[in-house]
Formats: structure tokens, C-alpha cells, sequence
């Protein structure tokens, strides 16, 4: 029995591992090239690391090429609509979950089925719309489109479902207003979810390209990635130094991942049951 | 008293920075200007000496990726967010002309005492001029050219490149009976790129696009051009690929797969770098071959960038100056060492290093013998259409007269509105 | 009994209060602009009409009918439906094998996992694109170097018109099939522990709890991730587009959204692009409710 066990664990192991350096080898790589010397990436014959690790290519894009300055952007972008996001869609969540009103029902109905509308067909009106308000270039405008979404809405009410009635009678009976119930009964409750929607948000945030591109006019306010785009074009030759501004701009997120990840997987758990 | 002096002494001091200080607020004047991707970055190396003979002009450059500038310049000018000046490829000038973004350049240009229409190259000149009115300055140029195996044709008893089109034709031949190969072909024509076969057309002077926005392509000489081209392909002159299908053009140059082809200045650099040294001898380029009957050189179709200036922008004069600074011969020069873009002015061209350069000789030729492509905004779309029906065609589907015809009816379409909106 | 009845009207209020900020902001910066986008594929908005509104026409449904005997139209339809429907389920098959093995008891390092897993999934799609490109390079990218050391000729990835979307389907699997995968995992710990005991003490084998617990116990959380992976996958944007902007070779790469994004930013013909736009969200809208029937019919 023992031993079956063994075997069984080394093989789950072997599947496991396979997969995971499949999964890994571009990022692996990615990070590989990121240290090499100039030219060394797409040397023959190939090499898999560097022959003499170098930073040269992360001192490069933080002196010559300012991608500090994009770092930061992405970072204040990023952050504050992610704040947002939670504050916003949760309280949508929590109405749609546990507040009875008339029409409540159809209305969320309504949203689910606007997932289905492809974001772009937005893209120019909404641009003129934000230009009639002055947000062009601005932060503001960067961050308006991720504030609140119906799939965050969605993903908070599914999650917030499972929150028993009772806890929310009690804290009425308590006599706590609704605010008071919201913020104090129902949030610490729905951690899992607001970390969910934390990295979901983080991650749509500072990853976007074509929207900051479009709103954003002057360089020091582009993100990350409208910045490497920027260096694509460029510098499509300097694989070297493609690689460490794409290590650069996965690194945040990851970090993100890994310290929320028992509580995003904790948020989603409820979220997908009632889909 | 040593206080007061202090005092009357640093409010003198804040008295005269305050005066300078708006005094250099209302004297400097900031054009922004947008260049697209590479040229962005080597714009800014000019910069300074601009700003040096200018003191009272800054100029903020702001590079643009290429893979999204379109919808950028798009959006910006719905937005009212455009810059002074930018650089902006040829073919765009006439959809932004439509838009109504582009300041007519005509009374500046004719006032100027630097920019000198004489030495630019006429059909360069004429890509960014629209109903007679200048809306660009021609900052690059592009044009294409026959590249071909100097020693795979000497080989086949040719020791200059075609002239004509029937020597081309027998260039051909020859070189196919010499190689014995397979996989030889004397000809690339990668069925997914318009030039070519527009090239063929323009020689014959096919109209293409009437004024009256409707399609020319059943005009005799447009099928006289795409037959020749078609036929091609027929005899196996040319394999029926796309250039997507080609692996790598330079390798398969390089090792005499095929012996010619025709295609612009940024291959002459692509070249260099990627063909092995001993193979640098053993390719050069040639002008266009000529129509039998017509003066040699043939002709080409003129692109490349512009320099405009947005309609809306506060700072025409100065823009105006940049403009006049970039296309002035010396930085022509200059932008061509950085970038190896090709200067639009004839004078640029006297510097030794273009002067002395082997490949550009072909391209100094040919510069004088270009046309421009018809200037309405649906160009590229037509330009796609035309080698999609010739892909269609080279793979036997249908014969150049059916092609032609398909091509009138799909063009037509595309132009409806163009039409509707000329006869308001 | 759960709730006393005069709160109700509270409770009605506050729900509403609650709603204003999000609904607010959806209202004003997402489905006031969609709406516009509906109004503008009833026009021949295009070029001209930027230059002067005067040169825009009320069409009707022309834009729709013009799209019924449009060859490219017809080809990006294939693609997308080509992509979803063999990407689709190799990615959730994939990510359901991934959330299988990092359940099992026996799995070590499961955050490690989990985290390596994930790792595409928040990787930004440009660096991405910088990536696969080199790997997919013909000459020195990786996968053709690895199918050279087994003796396979290299294959032009991105250029012949029959790797092309296989390419793209490939890179896709790779980058999302994590989100899934965790979606599955956290369904997976859901399923209570006692079945399972129960179920050994039955005798019954790890294939048949698989079939007999697992799955039906899955069942709902398959819904979710089925739906998502649709939703995203008939709008796919991105991954092609960083990958082949133009959509060639040959339009094999070419989905409905890129289409859509092409007629509308590259040859400004916005009433012709939104109406393209509501045809993709009528199809999703279709296949959700599809999805609906189906579940309707398993209910039963």
C-alpha cells in the first residue's frame, strides 16, 4: 500500500513537474535572455543561458530609455483603480446578492447579458465622450473603464450568495444601518472575493496597451506597456532588451498573485458555484 | 541699514527674475511633433541643432509605435488632441486631408526661401499634393527597384540587368536554362504584395482611378500589365507564393533560389546585414526595366513619409520652421547616416556617402522616374484588392480580363461613397 | 421570517444607493457609448463623415445585409469559430487536468504550482507577443531548434497559412488555460470530503469517484468556465493581433473582432465595423442562451 502510494506521488509528481516547465520555459527563457549580452539571444549556435549574466539591459531601460518614469505610471494607474473597482463593484455585488428591490432580478440579467458586447465597439465613442469631459490624457481617463465592470459586479454577487441571511438579520436586529452592515459584516466576510477582483482588476489595469495608448497623448504619462510597444518598434533587434522590460512589467503581478492566491482561489470557490 | 540692503537687494533680485522669467514664458514657443517608431527616436538626435539656431522654439517629440499609429492619429484628431506637426506616410495624406486635419502648406511653401520645390523629386513631391495644394512635405523617400544576382545572370550570359521587358523576359528564360534546378525560379513575385503589379501598370500608363472615382481596371493597358504580369507565374517565371510562405528571403536570395526581385531601399541595409560577406559582390540593383518601345528607365511608384502640419495647431509658423529645418539638404543627410532613410531632396544626394553607394545608384535613377498612386483615402484598400484578384488569377482561377473585370466590380464598390460624395 | 417587513423598504433603498456608483459609471462610460456604437452601425459612417458629418446616411440594416455575401466576413466567422471550438475545450480540458493533479492529496509545493500555472495568465499580452514571436521564429526560434534536434524540418509557424491559427490556438492554450485552472481547483475543493470517504469505504476506484462525485460535483463550476472561455474566446483580439496584426497570412488569422477593429481603425468605416460588432454579441448572445437550453434539459 505504502509503496503503491509512493508510486502514485512520483508519477503525480512527474506529470506535475512536466507541465509546469512547460508552462514556464517561455518565462524561463524570457527571464534567460533578459541577462545576456547583446546579440547573444539570437546567436548560433543557441544558447539557453547567458554566458555572462549581465544587468546591463535592466540599466539600460531604467537610464536611457526612462522606463522608471512608465513603471510609476502603471503603478498609480493600476493601484488606484483597483481601489476603486473593489469599493464599486462590491457594492453593486452586495445589492444585487442580498438587498431586495423591485426589478433587481432583471436588471442583473440585463448586465450578464451585455458581457457578450466585444469592448471595442465602445472604444470611439466612449473616447469622445471622456475628450467632451477633458480626460484626454489624463490618469482619470486611463483608469474610468476599469472603476466598475459587469464582470466584477458578477464575480462579487455569485460570491456574496453564499453569505448566510442570518448574519445580515442579526446585525439588523443589532440595529446597524445598512452602510454599517455592509462595511462591517459583509467585507471582512468577502475578503476572498475582493482578492479576486484585486488581482483581476490589478492585472487588467497594468497590462492594458491599445486604451492608454489611445487617451494617453504625451510620454510621460504612457504605461508600461504602451512603453515597450514603443520599444518594439525601435528596438525590435535588442531581443535582450525587449526581455528585460517584459520580466519587468510581469514581475508586480506575479508577486500579487503569490500573496493573494490562496484567498483568490478561496473567492472564485463560491464565486463559479452559482453561475 | 545693512538689513535694508538686503532686502532692497533680494527684492530686486525676485523683481528681475520675476521679469525674465515670464519674459522666457511668452518668447518660447513649443511645436510638438509625432514621429512613428524608429524615425521618432532619430528626430530627437536633430533636435538640438534646431533648437540651437532657433532659441525661441522648443519642439517635444513624441514617439508613436507604428502598429497603432493610425488609430492614434484617428482618435487624436476626433479628439481635438492632435500635434503641430507629424510625420505621416504618404498614403495617409489624402485620408487626412478628407478629414479635414491637414493645413494647406501652398502659401507657406511658396513664400519659403528653404525648402526649394525644384529639388525634390516630382513624383515624391506629388504624393502629398492634393487638387493642386501641398498638405506635405516630403521627408523620405521609397521606392522600388529590380535587386538582383549579378553573377547568376552573367552566368546566363547577361552582364548588365534587363532594360526592356522583353529582355526581361528573356533574362528569364536563360537563367532557367543555365540553373537546371528544381526549385529555381528566375523571379520572386510574392502574390501578396500590390507594388508590383501596380508597378507593371503605371508603365504602361494605366489610369487606374478615374477622377470621377470609378474603377479603370477593364482599360486595355491595365490588362495588358497585369497579363504580363500573370504571365509570369504562367511560364514559371515566378512561384505562386505569398511572401509570408517565404521562409527567409535573404537565405534563399543568398543561395540563388531566385535571381531577381523588386523591392525598396530598406532591403539594400537588410541585405548587407544578413547575406553572408562573400555573397556582398554578387548582388546589386537596377532601375526598373522600360516597356519595349518607351525610354529606359521604366517607371516606379513613389512613397515613403511626409512632414504636415494639423490644421488646428496654434504654432503653424513655427512648425512651419521645423519642417523647413528636417528637409533642408544637410539634415537630409544627416537623417539618412541615423536612420537609412532616403532624402526626397536631389541635393541631399550629392554627399559622397549616397553619391559613392553602389546599391542607392539604382534608386538615384529611379527617383527620377516615379509616379504617384491615385491620392484618395480608399488607396490602400484598392492596393489589397488588386493583389488579392492577382493571387487569384496567378493560381488559374481566371484569366487577367476576368480578373480585371472582378477587380472594377470590388473597386466600384469601395468607391460608391467617394462618388456619392463628389456629386453633392 | 428572515427579514421583518417594514426593513424592506430600507433594504430597497439602500440596494439602490449601493447600485449608484457602479451602475453609474456602466451606465455613462459602458452602455452609453455601446448605444452609440449601435446608432452608428445604422449609418455609412465612415472617412467622409468625419470630415463632415453632412456626408453620413441612414442605411437601415444595410450594414448587416452587406455583410451576408462578404467573402472576408465568411473567412473571419471560420477563424473565430475554428479558434473557439478546438481552442475552447483543449483549454478547459488542460486546465481541468492541471486543477485535478494540484487537488491530489499527494501534490507538494502546491502554491509553487499554482503560482507557475498562473504565471501566463498575468503575463501582459506584449510581452507575450515579444516571447512567441522568438520562439516561433522560423530560423533561430526555440520550437524549430527542438524539432531540429529530433529531425523534423522546421515549420514556418506564423507564415504558412495552415500553422498560422494552430500557432495562435497554441499560444492561447498557454496563456489562459491557468485562469481556468484555478476556477476548477477552487471548484474541486468544494466538493465535500465525506463523498469521497464514503465512496472508498463503497470500494469504489479513483476513476469512478472521478465519474461519480467529481464530475457531477463539478458540474456547475464546468458552466462557469465554459462560459467565460466562450465569452473571451468568440471575442479574441489580442493573441492574434499581437501576433499577426494584419491578420495573415491569407486572412487564416483573422477573427471577427479583428475584422471589426480593422474596418473600424484602419479604414474608418465605423458603421460597417459596429454592425459587425452587434452581429459577434447577437452570436455569443445565441450561444449563452444555447447553453441555457442545455442546462435546462440536464435540470430535467
Amino acid at each position: 500500500m505504502n509503496r503503491r502510494k509512493l508510486v502514485a506521488s512520483s508519477i503525480l509528481h512527474l506529470v506535475l513537474v512536466a507541465g509546469a516547465v512547460a508552462t514556464v520555459i517561455p518565462l524561463l527563457w524570457m527571464v534567460s535572455a533578459s541577462l545576456m549580452p547583446a546579440g547573444e539571444a539570437t546567436a548560433f549556435p543557441p544558447r539557453v543561458l547567458p554566458s555572462r549574466p549581465t544587468l546591463s539591459n535592466y540599466e539600460a531601460l531604467f537610464e536611457r530609455l526612462n522606463i522608471g518614469r512608465a513603471f510609476l505610471n502603471s503603478a498609480i494607474v493600476a493601484v488606484i483603480s483597483t481601489l476603486c473597482s473593489l469599493l464599486f463593484n462590491s457594492m453593486a455585488g452586495y445589492a444585487f446578492a442580498k438587498l431586495r428591490f423591485r426589478g433587481r432580478d432583471r436588471l442583473f440579467r440585463f448586465l450578464v447579458g451585455s458581457l457578450a458586447i466585444p469592448a471595442q465597439v465602445a472604444m470611439l465613442p466612449l473616447f469622445l465622450l471622456l475628450k467632451s469631459m477633458g480626460l484626454v490624457n489624463t490618469y482619470l481617463g486611463v483608469m474610468i473603464p476599469l472603476m466598475a465592470t459587469i464582470y466584477g459586479v458578477f464575480l462579487v454577487r455569485q460570491f456574496m450568495l453564499s453569505i448566510p441571511d442570518e448574519l445580515i438579520a442579526a446585525a439588523r436586529i443589532d440595529g446597524a444601518s445598512e452602510w454599517q452592515i455592509y462595511w462591517r459584516v459583509i467585507m471582512p466576510v468577502a475578503r476572498p472575493v475582493l482578492a479576486t477582483l484585486a488581482i483581476f482588476t490589478f492585472m487588467s489595469a497594468w497590462n492594458d496597451f491599445m486604451w492608454p495608448l489611445v487617451i494617453l497623448t504625451s510620454d510621460e504619462k504612457y504605461t508600461l506597456p504602451v512603453a515597450i510597444a514603443n520599444l518594439v518598434g525601435e528596438h525590435a533587434q535588442d531581443i535582450e532588451l525587449m526581455m528585460a522590460s517584459s520580466v519587468l512589467t510581469v514581475i508586480p503581478v506575479l508577486v500579487l498573485f503569490f500573496v493573494l492566491q490562496k484567498q483568490y482561489i478561496a473567492g472564485l470557490m463560491s464565486g463559479s458555484l452559482k453561475g | 541699514m545693512k538689513t535694508h540692503f538686503a532686502i532692497a537687494l533680494l527684492v530686486c533680485a525676485a523683481l528681475v527674475a520675476a521679469c525674465t522669467g515670464s519674459h522666457a514664458r511668452t518668447e518660447i514657443r513649443v511645436v510638438e511633433f509625432w514621429g512613428m517608431g524608429r524615425e521618432g527616436e532619430v528626430v530627437a538626435e536633430l533636435v538640438p541643432e534646431f533648437e540651437r539656431r532657433n532659441p525661441g522654439i522648443r519642439v517635444a517629440v513624441q514617439q508613436i509605435p507604428w502598429t497603432a499609429a493610425h488609430e492614434k492619429l484617428l482618435t487624436a484628431h476626433v479628439g481635438g488632441s492632435l500635434p503641430d506637426v507629424a510625420q505621416m506616410g504618404n498614403t495617409w495624406v489624402p485620408e487626412f486631408h478628407v478629414v479635414g486635419a491637414l493645413q494647406d502648406l501652398t502659401p507657406l511653401e511658396a513664400a519659403s526661401a528653404s525648402t526649394n520645390r525644384e529639388d525634390f523629386f516630382d513624383g515624391i513631391w506629388e504624393t502629398s499634393t492634393i487638387d493642386g495644394r501641398l498638405y506635405g512635405v516630403p521627408w523620405y523617400v521609397d521606392t522600388r527597384v529590380l535587386f538582383y544576382r549579378s553573377d547568376l545572370l552573367r552566368d546566363a550570359g547577361f552582364d548588365a540587368p534587363p532594360r526592356s521587358w522583353s529582355e526581361w523576359v528573356r533574362v528569364c528564360a536563360a537563367l532557367k536554362a543555365k540553373s537546371g534546378r528544381d526549385d529555381f525560379h528566375p523571379m520572386l513575385l510574392p502574390t501578396n504584395e500590390w507594388p508590383q503589379p501596380v508597378v507593371l501598370a503605371v508603365n504602361l500608363g494605366a489610369p487606374l482611378i478615374a477622377a470621377d472615382a470609378t474603377a479603370q481596371f477593364s482599360e486595355p493597358k491595365f490588362i495588358q500589365a497585369f497579363t504580363f504580369y500573370l504571365d509570369f507565374f504562367r511560364r514559371r517565371d515566378a512561384p505562386v507564393v505569398a511572401g509570408s510562405q517565404i521562409a527567409n528571403l535573404y537565405q534563399q536570395f543568398g543561395e540563388g533560389e531566385f535571381a531577381m526581385l523588386i523591392t525598396g531601399p530598406w532591403n539594400v541595409g537588410e541585405m548587407r546585414r544578413r547575406l553572408p560577406a562573400e555573397m556582398q559582390s554578387r548582388w546589386t540593383t537596377a532601375p526598373i526595366p522600360a516597356p519595349d518601345g518607351t525610354p529606359w528607365p521604366g517607371l516606379s511608384i513613389a512613397g515613403g513619409s511626409s512632414l504636415v502640419v494639423f490644421e488646428r495647431s496654434e504654432q503653424k509658423e513655427a512648425a512651419w520652421k521645423f519642417i523647413e529645418f528636417l528637409t533642408e539638404p544637410e539634415q537630409q543627410v544627416r537623417f539618412y547616416k541615423l536612420s537609412g532613410n532616403l532624402p526626397a531632396r536631389r541635393s541631399a544626394w550629392d554627399d559622397p556617402t549616397l553619391r559613392q553607394d553602389r546599391e542607392l545608384a539604382a534608386f538615384r535613377i529611379q527617383l527620377d522616374h516615379t509616379v504617384a498612386l491615385p491620392r484618395i483615402p480608399e488607396w490602400e484598400r484598392i492596393a489589397t484588392a488588386i493583389f488579392e484578384q492577382g493571387e487569384l488569377a496567378a493560381r488559374g482561377q481566371f484569366d487577367a480580363v476576368e480578373g480585371a473585370r472582378r477587380l472594377d466590380v470590388r473597386v466600384d464598390e469601395m468607391l460608391a461613397k467617394r462618388r456619392w460624395v463628389l456629386a453633392r | 421570517m428572515k427579514v421583518r417587513r417594514p426593513a424592506f423598504g430600507a433594504e430597497a433603498r439602500a440596494g439602490l444607493v449601493f447600485l449608484v456608483p457602479a451602475m453609474t459609471l456602466i451606465s455613462v462610460f459602458f452602455a452609453l457609448p455601446v448605444i452609440a456604437g449601435f446608432v452608428l452601425s445604422l449609418t455609412d459612417f465612415d472617412i467622409y463623415s468625419l470630415g463632415s458629418v453632412a456626408n453620413t446616411r441612414f442605411v437601415g440594416t444595410a450594414n448587416y445585409s452587406g455583410l451576408v455575401d462578404n467573402a472576408v466576413f465568411w473567412a473571419s466567422l471560420r477563424n473565430t469559430l475554428y479558434f473557439s471550438l478546438v481552442g475552447g475545450p483543449l483549454t478547459i480540458v488542460l486546465a481541468l487536468g492541471a486543477a485535478l493533479l494540484l487537488n491530489a492529496k499527494l501534490a507538494r509545493f502546491k502554491p509553487l504550482f499554482r503560482t507557475i500555472y498562473f504565471a501566463p495568465v498575468v503575463t501582459s499580452i506584449v510581452a507575450v507577443a515579444v516571447v512567441w514571436r522568438f520562439l516561433y521564429h522560423p530560423r533561430v526560434g526555440l520550437l524549430n531548434r527542438m524539432l531540429d534536434l529530433v529531425g523534423i524540418e522546421g515549420i514556418d509557424w506564423l507564415g504558412d497559412p495552415h500553422w498560422a491559427m494552430p500557432s495562435i490556438i497554441l499560444l492561447s492554450i498557454w496563456k489562459n488555460f491557468g485562469y481556468s485552472a484555478i476556477i476548477f481547483l477552487a471548484g474541486l475543493q468544494n466538493a465535500p470530503e465525506e463523498l469521497y470517504e464514503a465512496a472508498q469505504i463503497d470500494g469504489a476506484g479513483p476513476l469512478r469517484q472521478f465519474w461519480n462525485i467529481t464530475l457531477p460535483e463539478l458540474a456547475p463550476t464546468f458552466a462557469f468556465v465554459t462560459l467565460i472561455t466562450a465569452i473571451g474566446y468568440f471575442q479574441i483580439f489580442a493573441e492574434p493581433y499581437v501576433m499577426t496584426p494584419d491578420g495573415g497570412p491569407l486572412n487564416s488569422t483573422l477573427t471577427i473582432v479583428m475584422l471589426m477593429y480593422r474596418e473600424g481603425f484602419r479604414w474608418w468605416n465605423m458603421g460597417f465595423a459596429a454592425a459587425i460588432a452587434f452581429v459577434l454579441f447577437a452570436l455569443v448572445f445565441g450561444a449563452t442562451m444555447l447553453r441555457g437550453f442545455f442546462r435546462k434539459g440536464v435540470a430535467r
